[in-house]
């Protein structure tokens, strides 16, 4: 075989990074109306990093999965304009409510049931959470070995995958065996823009639910031409046990959500020494920046 | 995250100009390729909706990589290594963007693997990827000659050059030798370019020099050459296909230019280049160049008005923060004013852009599909009518656009005082980008050569006249009710100059009339666009009150100066 088979997971997220003063509700949650729903930034350099081993091996198939509602099949046209082969869309009203071990449990049960893979590219973290959960954790449920914090392939041969990894104090490089999962840093490569024909080829591409909705045309076009259908699965497509999941498979509780504004306006320099470290720590508990 | 298509709603606004029924109809010649190409519009709505996503892309890559390249571009610049052109590292990555998201070849029919996009996205391309950077956007337009080859070559040679353009291939034309400039038909006449047909190996070879080349080292090159022996004039210049990998043109220098510094521009020698003849020998210049040439044109103009557009809001930006005796320097009416000069000028260039890519569009498509049926009797007439128009309205978009750019490029430094003066703001090099626009393709003065036709046969006025039809709306009536007053001032003022019969006085006013008469066609373009939009009311005020009296200005000079009054200027 000259390709292998890549698995990249994406989320659908509220756009963050410009919000403005209606962006949370008054009960702490994320208003999500108001806030444009957007592919998250880092899943688009995870992606860029599957789309180089497919530049490299033009025999691989990048898969793109994604777990959301019904409109979040947009991230999979997304990833496919820019270049993926096809995707699968985890959606059921059951999923509603999981955390970060609930989310990673139907992931887990999706790669599985895709079999077979070679790599799982997916993002550290998604702009709504920042966790960093996900990733990991999926791994660990495959049970499979995991890089994190992925800025470059450096090589990729046949069942071996070398990678830089963007640590806080320099860059680490690190090999793994196949298969592996890889979470990507917002410091590697920007992801590629869409092409033009993939585009227009695929901009028709739709899930079943959505097919509902849709116009006569493009109805007619995914009953003639199969790939275009965008396949979702539900919670026993991937044979996902329901107590695992949702609420009930969640054990994290948000107790309170705070709107902090960070409002410092000048710099405070300390030594390093014993005492003024204790100094800063104690005085850091008491404005409660931190505890 | 910038994109420069989604955050100009006026691009938009353009796109959808009701006009665009008829064209993409055509273009598509009934949604033929629906079946056998999976990228193919199945109807009008659906062309369209490309056309606005794929455009969403070209602002996606040059807002996001093409800007970003843009001042180390300008600073490194191309150079020659081993008689081989290196562009830029940033102009290698804008080039690679695009052709990797397949945005080379755009108005290339499918089966060459075009995208058979119409020349209105493709144009707002051109226009896109100049606020990016203008150096740039020579280099990319050039993909403009794919279509000069699909019109006048060889089903042979189109079946084997045509799909390289969406591989990637970059192109150039090779027109201008040391003393020619725009005296094409000087070319060779000092024993530059000669092409030699050799029988035994029925291949043309060109030997001799061409200057000022942009991308002369591309990969494909059209080249203009005689090949009639003791021919003088255009009758003896044919035009030819040339491909780098001959190796066999030797790249002398590169240019060390004012602006647009990323575009190389190149003085090349052929030393027995093979080349294959496009068309039929004696029409390079006279039919194949004349065509190229108005593409080109077309394309100035819409550098023109992307360089207006990214002149603009490098100022707007500034004078919104700039802080000067306790407000922002925005709030001075000296500084609005200015501002708002500018932004008109960009809409007034923009709507006769666009208004001059339609005309050219819709009879270029019928000259294709000449070749594939019979045209009806009105079609032929609707052709011819389109022509004449495009023919008079290329001078015009190419001569305010440029000149245009010109004065947003320096009122957009006038505006960030001196901060615009230094190398740490990007209207330092708008603003030496700008100034080849009223140069090259045919200075402005000769754009009024080309112009001042429609002067003198009236084909401005009759096409004034057609928009003095269109109803518009009545609360700006009083503004319809100026440019007919307009319209009177340029006849007094044509049959003023018209009435010396004198040639040399013609001359010496011709660039008034022709600027008389553009500025009515942009007011009337501004007005109809107010019908769509209320938000062009505006700028239609701004600039039919300001023309109004520009117009008057003109007139009264013309008005005033006698036949003696030349005299006093000659050299």
């Amino acid at each position: 075989m000259n390709g292998f088979k890549i698995i990249v997971l994406a989320k659908q997220v509220p756009d963050t990074r410009n919000v403005g003063k209606d962006a949370m509700k008054e009960d702490g949650t994320v208003n999500r109306a108001v806030l444009p729903a957007i592919f998250n930034p880092e899943d688009l350099n995870a992606l860029e990093l599957a789309l180089q081993v497919k530049d490299k091996y033009p025999d691989s198939e990048v898969i793109i999965l994604t777990m959301g509602p019904p409109r979040a099949a947009d991230i999979i046209r997304e990833a496919i304009y820019r270049g993926a082969d096809k995707g699968y869309l985890i959606t059921d009203r059951r999923f509603a409510g999981s955390d970060t071990l609930a989310t990673s449990y139907a992931i887990s049960q999706a790669v599985k049931k895709i079999g077979d893979f070679d790599l799982i590219f997916a993002g550290r973290q998604a702009i709504d959470g920042d966790t960093a959960q996900v990733g990991p954790q999926a791994a660990e449920k495959v049970g499979i070995p995991q890089i994190t914090y992925a800025e470059e392939l450096i090589s990729v041969e046949k069942e071996k995958i070398t990678i830089k990894r963007r640590l806080e104090n320099g860059v680490e490089t690190v090999a793994a065996p196949m298969p592996v999962l890889i979470t990507v840093h917002g410091s590697a490569p920007d992801c590629r823009p869409r092409h033009a024909k993939r585009l227009m080829k695929y901009k028709y591409a739709l899930t079943k639910t959505e097919m509902k909705d849709a116009d006569d045309l493009r109805k007619e076009l995914v009953e003639k031409r199969p790939y275009l259908l965008i396949e979702e699965w539900s919670v026993d497509d991937i044979g996902a046990d329901v107590k695992w999941l949702g609420l009930s498979g969640s054990p994290t509780k948000v107790k309170k959500v705070e709107n902090i504004v960070l409002a410092a306006k000048e710099a405070k320099q300390i030594d390093t020494s014993d005492e003024q470290l204790e100094e800063f720590i104690k005085e850091l508990i008491e404005n409660h920046t931190i505890g | 995250m910038p994109n420069f298509y989604t955050d100009n709603e006026d691009l938009r606004f353009h796109l959808n100009h009701p006009m665009m029924k008829k064209i993409v109809d055509l273009k598509e010649r009934n949604y033929r390729d629906k079946e056998e190409f999976d990228y193919a519009p199945h109807n009008f709505e659906d062309a369209m909706d490309s056309y606005d996503k794929v455009l969403e892309i070209v602002g996606d890559i040059s807002g996001n990589i093409i800007a970003a390249n843009a001042e180390e571009v300008d600073k490194e610049g191309p150079k020659v290594v081993n008689n081989e052109v290196i562009w830029a590292k940033g102009t290698q990555k804008n080039y690679d963007a695009l052709k990797n998201a397949g945005l080379i070849g755009m108005t290339l029919p499918r089966k060459y693997n075009g995208l058979n996009f119409s020349l209105m996205p493709f144009t707002m391309t051109a226009e896109i990827v100049t606020r990016a950077d203008a150096s740039f956007v020579n280099i990319w337009g050039l993909q403009d000659c794919a279509e000069t080859i699909n019109e006048f070559a060889s089903e042979e040679i189109k079946d084997k050059f045509l799909p390289l353009f969406n591989q990637g291939y970059s192109a150039a034309m090779a027109l201008t030798e040391p003393d020619a400039g725009s005296d094409l038909q000087a070319v060779n006449l000092r024993g530059d370019i000669k092409a030699t047909y050799d029988k035994e190996t029925d291949t043309w070879y060109l030997n001799g020099v061409k200057r000022f080349i942009t991308n002369g080292d591309a990969d494909l090159s059209l080249v203009l050459a005689r090949t009639e022996d003791g021919t003088t004039d255009a009758r003896g210049l044919s035009m030819f296909l040339y491909e780098r990998k001959s190796k066999a043109v030797t790249v002398r220098r590169i240019e060390n230019k004012l602006g647009i510094k990323g575009s190389p521009t190149c003085e090349l020698v052929y030393k027995n280049a093979p080349a294959k003849l496009i068309g039929d020998r004696k029409m390079g210049l006279i039919k194949y160049v004349m065509s190229l040439m108005n593409g080109a044109r077309l394309g100035i103009g819409a550098q023109g008005v992307g360089i207006c557009e990214a002149a603009y809001r490098e100022a707007l930006d500034y004078a919104k923060e700039r802080q000067q005796f306790g407000k922002p320097i925005i709030q001075f009416p000296a500084v609005y004013e200015m501002l708002s000069m500018m932004k008109v000028k960009i809409h007034a260039s923009r709507t006769l852009l666009y208004e001059t890519t339609r005309f050219t569009e819709v009879y270029k498509l019928y000259d294709h599909i000449s070749k594939e049926r019979k045209l009806t009797p009105e079609e032929r007439k609707e052709a011819k009518k389109y022509q004449r128009l495009a023919d008079i309205f290329t001078p015009l978009v190419k001569l305010f656009a440029s000149e245009y750019a010109n004065q947003n490029a320096y009122d957009a430094i006038q505006v960030l005082g001196g901060s615009g003066y230094m190398k740490d703001y990007p209207v330092e090099r708008i603003y030496r980008d700008a100034r080849i626009t009223s140069i090259y393709e045919g200075t402005s003065q000769l754009q009024v050569v080309a112009a001042i036709r429609g002067v003198d046969n009236k084909g401005y006025l009759n096409q004034i006249r057609e928009y003095e039809k269109v109803e518009i709306n009545d609360d700006v009536d009083y503004l319809k009710h100026k440019l007919v007053k307009m319209t009177e001032d340029f006849e007094t003022a044509t049959g003023e100059v018209k009435e010396k019969g004198d040639r040399e006085f013609a001359d010496f006013h011709a660039r008034r009339l022709v600027e008389m008469a553009g500025n009515i066609i942009m007011g009337y373009l501004l007005l109809i666009d107010s019908n769509r939009n209320d938000d062009y009311k505006k700028y239609a005020e701004i600039f039919i009150k300001r023309t109004f009296a520009e117009n008057k200005e003109k007139l009264e000079y013309i008005l005033h100066s006698n036949l003696k009054d030349i005299n006093l200027f000659r050299q």
